[in-house]
């Protein structure tokens, strides 16, 4: 795929070429990888049942998120407290024997670094511009916010890179997206994240990996350029790129596991060229204007059902696509909603802020910024704050954040997974209702019946004041 | 892996789109360490529905599924092919499917086929009554009723799926290569602050 003129996935691409198959096929070298407690145990059972080594531990490192409580891990005396649900704990107890027997770096349950691996990677500088970055979890897309070309795996390519470093991949398509201007007030990355996908579709990725461009994204902290390629899995684009900066230098500067020193400047020297160069092709390209973009929210059962808050509830009628119109009147159904309803008529019982999408201390800020000397609404009966990591929960208590959530009602949680995807204990009841900053509104996955309402942190914040969606702008001082 | 050259049976006629890994199998039934058993909780929440294709006793034992674009969408989760799997599903046709689901199933050798939607809205009309057949040799698509369509596949994994390639093994040839590929790379050479 080499040519004169290169994309910045191109030029990331081409620098990790192993070997290039006559049939197109690449063997792509691995810089990082990221191992969680739930997509790893088969992969570790594979490399011991074929008596294979990780090649390279210290390329590897191993957080445990996904099914860990978020309530307290250990008592007053510091002592581990048990994780009540077994099949949660073997999970546990096999990642802590699978590091310990293959000597992979791991940052325990209780440490301060632990967090959800997408928070942990960026926050410990563990993911660096231009490498290659895998995780057997579809949101490592988040990653690309670094200018690494970063995305998800299954089992059995998180064994394929543990025994190997290496992935046997086909060259995607690239997608431009560009948006220029500023985003309007009230207007956060997330919005801008859930509309840029209700425009091309929850598969209008498919094959491609997105680069977002333009100078919305130029002038938006790397926390928010976060948010953005955190979801590029949502239209379908396993990878999504931003281009790294001086911003994006700055962030990663003095991190734990950043270079330093004389290997900093040349490291730094490089990541310079990782831009697209001008007039290079990509497959697709689309362009957005960031004043055109309002607080957008999800109302049915997929990323394909995106409304601004100053919308209505569709009619399923209105869709020209027969098989678009019935998955619609599905998804009213499920979300027991009806047509032509003010999307801030739609009552909320259960807020959730946190989740590998929004659970940085930028968000945690905007958030309490609105809650700060409010309270939730009386018909809220579950509203959780849960940090990205230790890190993060550290920085806002040092803020006086916590004592915020907790006078407006909310109840401050260690980090982890949680209420994003109903595989630990928070999860909403079904056939409640959940504004929630994290990622899928699929059906079930905040548990059984739950129904999910996506929005940013802010507007999650306004919906539990009100106890309904709400229109933040309304309500921002 | 076991070669895989033809699928041929029923087949589930589930038609819908964007059948995301969440519906294929739920975030609570994760919480295992092997790839067996979880046939008992896929898609879930479909069969909660009275009259769904998967408890249709015709479709009792069916090899293929049938979807709708975007199949296999969201979570990077194996376990949604590994719970297919257990149930029987070998072979998945759709118009278009998520990237990873279709590396999932590729690496766990289940035949994922893409087909235009007009030959899928066939095919879902064929398998209320009769069995359908996949063959990766001819690359085609057929039924007792002369149908006939044609599909590609990516020739690596078409080649993997019928010799029945360890990917692994085949990789770990490249060691050298691999080797030669660390030596020269800039990041491998910089060392991390906290190891300094």
């Amino acid at each position: 795929m080499s040519t004169a003129l290169r994309t910045l996935y191109e030029k990331i691409w081409d620098a990790h070429v192993v070997e290039r198959r006559d049939d197109g096929t690449c063997l792509i070298y691995i810089d990082r990888h990221l191992v969680h407690e739930v997509t790893s145990p088969q992969a570790f059972e594979g490399l011991r049942m074929a008596g294979r080594k990780v090649r390279r531990p210290d390329l590897t490192l191993a957080v445990p998120d996904h099914n860990l409580p978020t309530t307290a891990r250990v008592d007053e005396n510091g002592d581990r407290l048990p994780i009540a649900d077994l099949a949660s704990a073997g999970q546990l107890a096999a990642l802590e024997a699978n590091v310990a027997e293959f000597g992979v770096p791991y940052i325990n349950d209780r440490a301060a670094q632990q967090g959800i691996v997408h928070v942990v990677g960026p926050e410990q500088g563990f993911t660096l511009p231009g490498t290659t970055l895998v995780c057997g979890d579809s949101h490592t897309a988040a990653h690309g916010a670094l200018g690494a070309l970063a995305f998800g795996i299954g089992t059995s390519e998180v064994e394929h890179v543990l025994a190997t470093q290496t992935l046997q991949l086909a060259p995607s398509n690239t997608m431009e997206i560009r948006v220029d201007g500023e985003l309007g007030f009230g207007v956060t990355p997330k919005d801008l994240i859930l509309a840029i996908i209700g425009q091309i579709g929850a598969a209008g990725g498919n094959g491609h990996v997105i680069e977002y461009r333009g100078t919305t994204f130029e002038a938006m902290s790397v926390e928010g350029r976060l948010t953005v390629s955190n979801m590029s899995i949502e239209a379908g684009a396993r990878s999504g790129l931003i281009a790294p900066d001086d911003l994006t230098f700055a962030y990663l500067k003095g991190r734990p596991r950043a270079p330093q020193g004389a290997d900093w400047d040349r490291m730094v020297s490089y990541w310079r060229t990782l831009c697209t160069d001008e007039g290079a092709h990509f497959d697709r390209s689309i362009s957005f204007q960031a004043a055109d973009i309002a607080p957008t929210v999800t109302w049915g059962t997929s990323l394909d059902d995106v409304v601004s808050i100053t919308g209505v509830v569709p009619d399923p009628t209105s869709f020209a696509d027969p098989a678009r119109r019935a998955a619609a009147a599905k998804a009213l159904d499920y979300m027991g909603l009806t047509a032509g309803m003010a999307i801030t008529d739609i009552p909320i019982e259960n807020i959730f802020i946190g989740s590998c999408t929004n659970s940085r201390i930028e968000d945690l800020r905007a958030a309490a910024a609105l809650l700060d000397g409010r309270h939730i609404h009386a018909s809220i009966r579950q509203a959780l704050v849960v940090p990205g990591s230790g890190l993060v929960k550290r920085q806002a208590e040092a803020e006086g954040l916590d004592a915020i959530f907790k006078a407006a009602g909310f109840e401050w949680r260690e980090p982890g997974c949680s209420m994003c995807l109903g595989m630990n204990p928070d999860k909403v009841p079904p056939g409640e209702r959940c504004a929630s900053t994290s990622n899928r509104n699929f059906v079930g996955r905040q548990g059984p019946g739950a129904r999910t309402h996506l929005l940013s942190p802010a507007m999650a914040a306004a919906a539990a004041i009100n106890g309904r969606l709400s229109d933040v702008r309304e309500m921002m001082r | 892996m076991i070669p895989v050259e033809q699928v041929q049976g029923r087949a589930y006629p589930l038609g819908a789109a964007n059948i995301d890994t969440d519906v294929i199998i739920a975030a609570d039934h994760l919480k295992t360490i092997s790839r067996t058993g979880l046939g008992q909780h896929a898609f879930e929440t479909i069969r909660r529905t009275p009259g769904n294709v998967f408890d249709e006793p015709a479709n009792r034992g069916a090899s293929i599924l049938i979807a709708g674009e975007n199949f296999g969408c969201g979570s990077s989760r194996e376990h949604a092919v590994w719970a297919m799997m257990d149930m029987g599903i070998t072979a998945v046709i759709a118009p278009s499917f998520s990237d990873i689901f279709s590396g999932n199933a590729f690496k766990n050798g289940m035949v994922a086929v893409v087909l235009p939607q007009a030959a899928i809205d066939r095919l879902l009309e064929v398998a209320k009554t009769d069995p359908i057949t996949i063959d990766l040799a001819t690359m085609t698509v057929t039924t007792p009723f002369q149908d006939r369509f044609e599909f590609t596949l990516d020739p690596f994994r078409r080649a993997c799926l019928m010799q029945g390639t360890d990917e692994i093994a085949l990789t770990l040839q490249s060691d050298a290569a691999i080797a030669a590929h660390e030596a020269q790379s800039l990041v491998l050479s910089v060392t991390a602050a906290d190891t300094a």
